[in-house]
């Protein structure tokens, strides 16, 4: 008893500070978590399938290697849009938003693209379960870019209106970290597929 | 509050509470964004559902029971699925056995139990305004109704919600021309199933939330009340398993609508080949138990929290071993994860992965069981008041350990072998998880109601309500136990056609089903206790249980916000009961140190210097209140 009351002691010099972090950034965290779960499974799903035989070997479209670029720049012009706004530059912040949302829709179709050159090379969704996976995760991965567009325009929206600013930051730091995950995720379900054809 | 439009929301959160205008109906009270609201929508909800559910089950135990009954007097209700002959369909007994399992385990004991208490417990007892996001929360609840909506409408197809258990296995779900359940009752089962995981993962986000950013001043990780440890930890298990199901819903969604060849293969059925080739039935299994069995402690955590505090207020004692119950409920937590696959040991795994899975489950029988000891001990020559939420309390741990000692047997691969799909596995998760949850969400009203409702409830009907629904369960379950080791298989219609079935048990499968048809009849007396009090009920004070615990010091009915002033600080842990030396039996969490001075431990003593540093600190208030 003795010893634990000296342990304590020791501990409680000073009254801990009850963890604060930012809410709504840490509520976006969480979302992250949800949706890399969502996509862990899908991948589990897709290895254990594989392990399995008969399974259809077949070339990624090229398309998805360029669609990768394309996002990749668009997550550095997302990059450059938080800068601006961090340092109240509300024409580079929205000329920035823009052209992230604009390169957004250019790798949606470019993705696009890339399901028509499968459907070309005889890989369809219904059939041999090594190509329904390639869409499933190309197509999963899709709506959920789209959802990151919809926070792309109401970001755009709140820039206009002159909301996203040096001391409010905290919209314009959750579509960036939003799009950024967004990057993240496709660059590993890439490799992913590149890899485990 | 202004929430026009999202972008607002997503704005700086001081706007919102610079201005407190009269809200329209349709703001305060359906699209409501404050927690103890949208606890009482779940509550209602949860309610509603639990009375469908339950009566399925009392449907389809008189088909159990009374095989040569004439059943026409349902005809009123279910309609042409009871025969010319008075007989319920056999294919309507499917379904009913598979709703109910659907609707208890996710509309009843995951939503209302986690949606109710959570919402209304965590900011209360952690001491903050509201929710990290009321628009979030709000969005949860309706989400919920969406798909309450789905699966309700399910119930009224031509051909039938859908039939192939609550697990759905594909292929039978997978394909409409094998039962017609698995037509448009399983595209149903399916949206809403979606919706639902929609719904469950927006108020978990919310609920971690909450926890780690919004607790009050002083208010450590180490001085939660063991409810909010709970809520917490459910919300994890939560955040990460339900996307599992989703993904397997998606799957089978696909299989079934644009004939993919996820679970399928090889399949020929109504005279025909089916083309799909590749797929493995098993995946699905993978998929679904890597939820399904986490959820099974979704449903049970919660309630286990309520127990710990409705235990340790009404034995006037701390619950014993506060920090051994934080580290058994971190331990089933992250095991809750390793041990699906017991729910699959004869799908012709290699034994060496069963005795795996087998070592594990068997492993988490021990904080479970450590739980139990703790509550007993809590009792130990406690000064026990047994109100009605105290009894229900001590009921669920009297059918946690009865349900958990035959999950060790269950968990026993070799064992499994014969009780798999047997009574044996009903008798088990009815007592462990169903009745234990129940009997937690049961206890939770009657502890909570005062809080939530500025009303008492009846004690003398609490106390019916109590014996004859803890002794109906057990005449139910306990008997199914004998039935499942003689063999008698899950989900089957009638015991005719096996012989070591069709002679014997039929009196035990009667008197089952009349103790359903009682122990149902009893939870009408708790409808009428619930409403009754709700409009006649004695007025509460405070603090009706004398409990230390944050919720007790708002108002008697808290209002938007809480607390009227200032959100309290917390100086010491939630469980100062019978504290020798002190005034009264109990001291709240929010007296200082320094008030208490001749029932300070030396150590506690130290701790008076801290206080003012306590007052001084970072304070979460979402309405940024001077202080």
């Amino acid at each position: 008893m003795k010893e634990e009351t000296e342990e304590i002691k020791w501990l409680e010099e000073e009254p801990e500070e009850t963890l604060s972090v930012n809410p709504k950034r840490f509520i976006l965290w969480l979302f992250i978590v949800s949706i890399l779960m969502l996509f862990a499974s899908f991948t589990s799903a897709y290895l254990v399938r594989r392990a399995e035989g008969n399974w259809l070997d077949f070339v990624m479209p090229s398309v998805f290697a360029y669609s990768t670029g394309v996002l990749i720049v668009s997550s550095i012009t997302m990059h450059w849009a938080y800068l601006a706004a961090k340092k109240d530059n509300f024409n580079a912040l929205r000329i920035a938003i823009t052209i992230t949302f604009v390169l957004g829709m250019i790798f949606l179709y470019m993705q696009f693209q890339g399901w028509v050159e499968l459907v070309r090379n005889d890989v369809y969704f219904v059939g041999n379960p090594a190509g329904s996976f390639i869409y499933v995760f190309t197509g999963m991965h899709a709506f959920h870019l789209i959802s990151g567009l919809i926070v792309l325009v109401f970001a755009l929206v709140a820039a206009f209106r002159l909301r996203i600013h040096a001391k409010s930051l905290d919209q314009i730091h959750i579509a960036t970290v939003y799009w950024h995950f967004l990057d993240v995720l496709w660059l590993y379900l890439f490799f992913f597929l590149l890899y485990f054809h | 509050m202004a929430t026009e439009s999202a972008v607002s929301t997503l704005s700086v959160h001081d706007a919102e509470h610079d201005h407190h205008e009269e809200l329209s109906f349709l703001r305060k009270y359906v699209f409501a964004e404050d927690h103890k609201t949208i606890a009482k929508q779940y509550l209602i909800s949860g309610i509603i559902w639990a009375i469908i559910g339950i009566s399925f089950s009392v449907i389809f135990r008189l088909q159990l029971g009374f095989p040569q009954l004439k059943l026409e007097f349902l005809r009123p209700l279910i309609g042409n699925w009871i025969d010319e002959t008075g007989k319920l369909s056999p294919d309507f007994y499917l379904a009913l056995v598979t709703m109910h399992g659907t609707i208890m385990v996710f509309f009843v004991l995951t939503a209302g139990l986690s949606g109710t208490f959570s919402n209304f417990l965590i900011p209360l007892q952690v001491g903050a305004r509201d929710m990290a996001s009321g628009f979030l929360n709000m969005l949860s609840y309706w989400f919920f109704f969406l798909a309450s909506m789905l699966m309700f409408v399910s119930l009224f197809l031509e051909t039938g919600p859908a039939a192939g258990g609550w697990v759905v296995y594909p292929p039978l779900s997978a394909l409409p021309q094998a039962h017609m359940g698995s037509q448009m009752g399983m595209t149903l089962w399916l949206s809403s199933m979606a919706l639902f995981i929609v719904s469950q993962l927006l108020g978990g986000i919310n609920y971690i939330t909450t926890v780690i950013n919004l607790r009050t001043r002083g208010m450590s990780f180490s001085k939660l009340p063991l409810t909010i440890w709970a809520f917490f930890l459910t919300a994890i298990l939560g955040l990460i398993s339900f996307p599992v199901l989703l993904s397997a819903a998606l799957l089978l969604i696909f299989d079934r609508s644009f004939g993919t060849s996820f679970f399928l293969s090889e399949i020929y059925v109504a005279g025909e080949a089916l083309p799909n080739v590749g797929g493995s039935p098993i995946l699905f299994q993978h998929l679904f138990w890597f939820l399904g069995h986490p959820e099974v402690y979704i449903v049970m955590l919660p309630a286990l929290g309520i127990t710990s505090e409705i235990i340790a207020t009404n034995s006037r004692k701390p619950i014993f071993g506060y920090r051994a119950m934080i580290a058994s409920m971190m331990g089933i937590a992250f095991l809750a994860f390793i041990v699906w696959a017991h729910h699959m040991f004869v799908t012709g795994m290699n034994p060496f992965l069963g005795s795996v899975f087998m070592f594990l489950t068997l492993i988490i029988a021990v904080p479970s069981a450590v739980k139990a000891f703790n509550y007993i001990t809590t009792l130990w020559r406690g000064n026990i008041r047994f109100t009605p939420a105290m009894l229900f309390s001590i009921g669920l741990v009297s059918f946690f350990i009865s349900g958990g000692v035959t999950g060790l047997i269950l968990g026993n691969s070799a064992l499994d072998i014969q009780l798999h799909d047997t009574y044996f596995v009903v008798a088990h998760f009815h007592l462990v998880m169903g009745a234990s949850s129940a009997f937690g969400l049961l206890a939770g009203v009657y502890h909570w109601f005062p809080k939530m409702f500025g009303r008492m409830m009846n004690e003398k009907m609490g106390y019916v309500h109590f014996w004859m629904t803890f002794i109906g369960i057990y005449c139910i379950f306990f008997p199914m136990h004998y039935i499942g080791i003689a063999g008698f298989p899950r989900r089957y219609y009638a015991f005719t056609s096996n012989d070591f079935t069709k002679n014997i048990f039929q009196d035990m499968n009667s008197f089952i089903s009349i103790m359903a048809v009682i122990t149902f009849s009893a939870q009408f007396l708790f409808l009428y206790n619930f409403v009754y009090s709700l409009i006649k009920g004695k007025k509460a004070t405070q603090n009706p249980w004398h409990s230390n615990t944050l919720e007790w010091t708002t108002p008697v009915v808290p209002g938007h916000g809480n607390w009227p002033g200032e959100i309290p600080a917390v100086y010491r842990w939630p469980y100062d009961y019978s504290k020798p030396g002190a005034k009264d039996d109990f001291i709240p969490q929010n007296v200082p140190y320094s008030a208490t001075p001749e029932s300070n431990l030396p150590h506690e003593n130290e701790l008076i210097s801290l206080e003012k540093a306590i007052e001084a600190q970072n304070y979460n208030d979402q309405f940024k209140q001077p202080h």
